[in-house]
């Protein structure tokens, strides 16, 4: 069915001729068949990855097909959501190994974009427990991948945006969990200092992500605060929830209804961060436990927040730079904060070590913020991708729309061989994107 | 068996819905279906999700003569049966088809009649039992664009009242669902309106609450009621000119 389709961002849009499937054997015949098209999942990455004149959408072919609860494997077809498993998971003493900042995503683009948590640091990206998965290549045909096996077809296939095929099936390990509970603790940076302090003092929680402020300047430049989490034991829950430890949040959520102009949401959140920095804990450390949901997934209780940015959309950019590159983290803050364009919040974590063939994390800072579409933006975004190379750092490719091919050339020291595997198994330039168009990964 | 659902034609995307339906009210399932092992998936979802139990059936209901065979070796039956079972060409090729015509009326007609003959009769010696079967508005008046699809559906609309006639008698209840326009991959290329069409949970969700409350015929929408009437109403010298 022909529809106008945009990702997060709501930039670029484009007409698609969108294709749903519930059966393999209807995969096949459509890979057989179509030229030039991509897989899409439920379009949670903000740019142009999963957008082309044809789509496959997978939402409908979302089968769980296996659960050890013993041993917490999960094997599912690659359209399932998160938001989906969890249910299924977390009564039975499971979680996911790692979770976007939204549970409003497919498997396969877990797998797809290569994503990453708050726990980044401790446990890699999703690619690092997946043990086995399925893709249907440009044959039509199933190739079953592991990190051992067709290992060129798996590693390209992790954070390589749907480039080898469409990913059917995915068998990955869960992490044990004794509550679906989440200690916290806030701790307030007055400034950048601090909070890169803080990190590294806290880089035994398993979970650690701050909300910076991007626009205060002087003394308070990078005022942030920090969130940690540990996942909780029964011990560390209060009397009345200790006899349900595994309980699953409700999850009621609230519409956003129509698209806003932006600077609407900027004083929202202006607001959210100054209750939580001057409000009525003025502690510098404030300790709670709390369902997984508001912890992990905040954003997820406003559906279509995104609309809040108004018709035109925004950019999320996110981008990493190495540890000891932390002059330019304050020189990109510094540009940003200048300039005036950006949100208000952004959003930095510090990543571990991880060195795959095209995923986008590796040790350094990152940082993420949103930046309402308008005029001149383009141009400073350029600006803004020098200084990231500059630093040796690259962007994340699930959150562009808009760089320069010689910015990922120049970001992924990997990127020829990861073109090479494209060529291998994507010899037609069958699955192709707007993305991978204008970056070059496929032929036009 | 009280909490067990007999779907035939569970591949489609009613069938799957009306699945997940039942699934989440705790009911185990049986799916029937040609070429069920395209059903492997759909059974451990529903398994692991709702922690029923749910049993794949192959069945085929071209081979008419084999249907009652299929029932009746069933050793554990399905108290409730959803006949979701349906197939639609193109009019204009089915006419010129002769095996694409014959196709037609069995998939519609005299291989749901057949196999429903098997468990109406079982039902009956019970006493208990709740038969649903999905015609379609399209059996209400026979039109230029599906007449073979509809005489079929037709004739299947006259067997299920005239079914939940006989079975009345024996307290089996028989329900007929006339879904109009859904949502579904068949209809995936045109364009419906809205108010007129269903998403398949809304047929699912119709027929679950039709089953419970003993209804004799459920519209998913209710404005197809009012238009059918009104179709049914318009006199043959009129209709007959008409391009429907
Ligand atoms: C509020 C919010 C918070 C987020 N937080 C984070 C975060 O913390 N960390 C992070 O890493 N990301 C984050 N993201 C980004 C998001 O997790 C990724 O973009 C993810 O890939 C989206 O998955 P999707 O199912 O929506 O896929 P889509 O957006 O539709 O597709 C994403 C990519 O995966 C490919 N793909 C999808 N399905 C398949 C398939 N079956 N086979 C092959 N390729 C496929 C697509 O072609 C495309 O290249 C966030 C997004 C939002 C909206």
């Amino acid at each position: 069915m022909k529809k106008i389709i945009a990702n997060w961002g709501n930039y670029p849009s484009i007409e698609s001729d969108e294709k749903t499937f519930s059966f393999p054997e209807d995969l096949a015949t459509y890979v057989g068949r179509e030229d030039r098209f991509i897989a899409r999942g439920y379009g949670r990455c903000y740019g142009d990855a999963s957008l082309a004149a044809k789509t496959v959408c997978t939402l409908q072919y979302n089968k769980v097909l296996s659960f050890d609860t013993k041993e917490g494997i999960f094997e599912c077809q690659s359209g399932l959501t998160l938001d989906k498993i969890l249910p299924i998971i977390v009564p039975k003493g499971w979680f996911l190994p790692v979770t976007p900042g939204t549970k409003f995503i497919t498997v396969g683009g877990a797998v797809g974009s290569d994503v990453h948590g708050k726990n980044h640091h401790v446990d890699g990206c999703f690619s690092a427990h997946v043990m086995e998965m399925d893709i249907t290549g440009h044959d039509g045909e199933t190739h079953t991948c592991t990190p051992d096996d067709k290992a060129d077809l798996f590693w390209a296939t992790c954070g390589g945006m749907g480039l080898t095929g469409v990913i059917t099936r995915v068998k990955f390990r869960l992490k044990k969990i004794e509550t679906s509970y989440i200690r916290q603790k806030q701790l307030k940076a007055k400034n950048l200092d601090e909070i890169l302090r803080l990190f590294e003092e806290n880089k035994q929680y398993t979970y650690s992500v701050a909300w910076i402020d991007c626009l205060k300047k002087g003394k308070g430049f990078g005022r942030s605060i920090l969130i940690l989490g540990e996942h909780a034991s029964v011990e560390d829950l209060p009397a009345g929830k200790k006899e349900k430890p595994l309980a699953v949040p409700s999850g009621k959520q609230i519409n956003f209804p129509f698209n806003l102009p932006s600077f609407v949401l900027n004083k929202f959140t202006v607001k959210v961060f100054n209750f939580l920095f001057y409000g009525k804990n003025m502690k510098r450390e404030i300790n709670n436990v709390v369902s997984y949901e508001p912890f992990f997934y905040p954003l997820d209780a406003i559906l279509n927040w995104n609309r809040g940015y108004g018709k035109k959309g925004f950019i999320q950019y996110q981008f990493v730079l190495p540890l000891e590159s932390k002059n330019g983290l304050v020189e990109i803050l510094h540009r940003i904060s200048d300039k005036g364009i950006g949100s208000f919040l952004a959003v930095l974590k510090v990543f571990g070590p991880q060195d795959d063939l095209i995923s986008f994390p590796k040790e350094g800072y990152t940082l993420a913020l949103d930046i309402p579409v308008r005029n001149g933006l383009m141009p400073f975004l350029d600006e803004l991708d020098a200084l990231v190379l500059q630093h040796g750092g690259r962007l994340y490719m699930s959150k562009d729309a808009r760089m320069k091919p010689e910015i990922l050339e120049k970001g992924y020291p990997r990127l020829d061989e990861f073109k090479s595997i494209i060529r291998k198994y994507n010899p037609e330039s069958k699955f192709s994107s707007l993305q991978s168009e204008r970056l070059n990964l496929t032929s036009r | 068996m009280e909490k067990y659902v007999f779907i035939i034609g569970a591949t489609s995307d009613i069938g799957m819905a009306i699945a997940e339906k039942y699934a989440r009210e705790g009911y185990d399932l049986l799916l029937g279906a040609r070429k069920s092992e395209r059903l492997l998936p759909a059974q451990s979802d529903l398994q692991i999700r709702f922690g029923i139990r749910c049993n794949l059936l192959e069945l085929d209901l071209s081979q008419t003569t084999t249907l009652a065979a299929v029932w009746n070796s069933l050793e554990n039956k399905p108290g409730i049966t959803i006949c979701v079972a349906g197939f639609m060409q193109d009019n204009d090729e089915v006419l010129r088809d002769t095996s694409a015509t014959l196709q037609t009326i069995e998939s519609n007609f005299t291989g749901p009649v057949t196999l429903l003959n098997a468990i109406a009769l079982d039902y009956m010696k019970n006493g208990t039992g709740v038969i649903a079967g999905f015609s379609s508005v399209a059996g209400l008046r026979g039109r230029q664009s599906n007449f073979i699809y509809g005489s079929a559906k037709a004739g299947f609309i006259a067997y299920l009242s005239g079914l939940r006639n006989k079975l009345f008698h024996h307290q089996v209840h028989v329900l007929t669902v006339l879904p109009g326009f859904v949502y579904t991959k068949m209809t995936a290329h045109l364009s419906l309106p809205a108010l007129l069409t269903a998403t398949p949970a809304q047929v699912a969700n119709a027929v679950f609450t039709g089953i419970r409350k003993k209804k004799n015929v459920v519209y998913v929408k209710w404005f197809w009621k009012w238009i059918m009437c009104i179709i049914r109403m318009i006199p043959e010298f009129m209709f007959k000119k008409k391009k429907l």
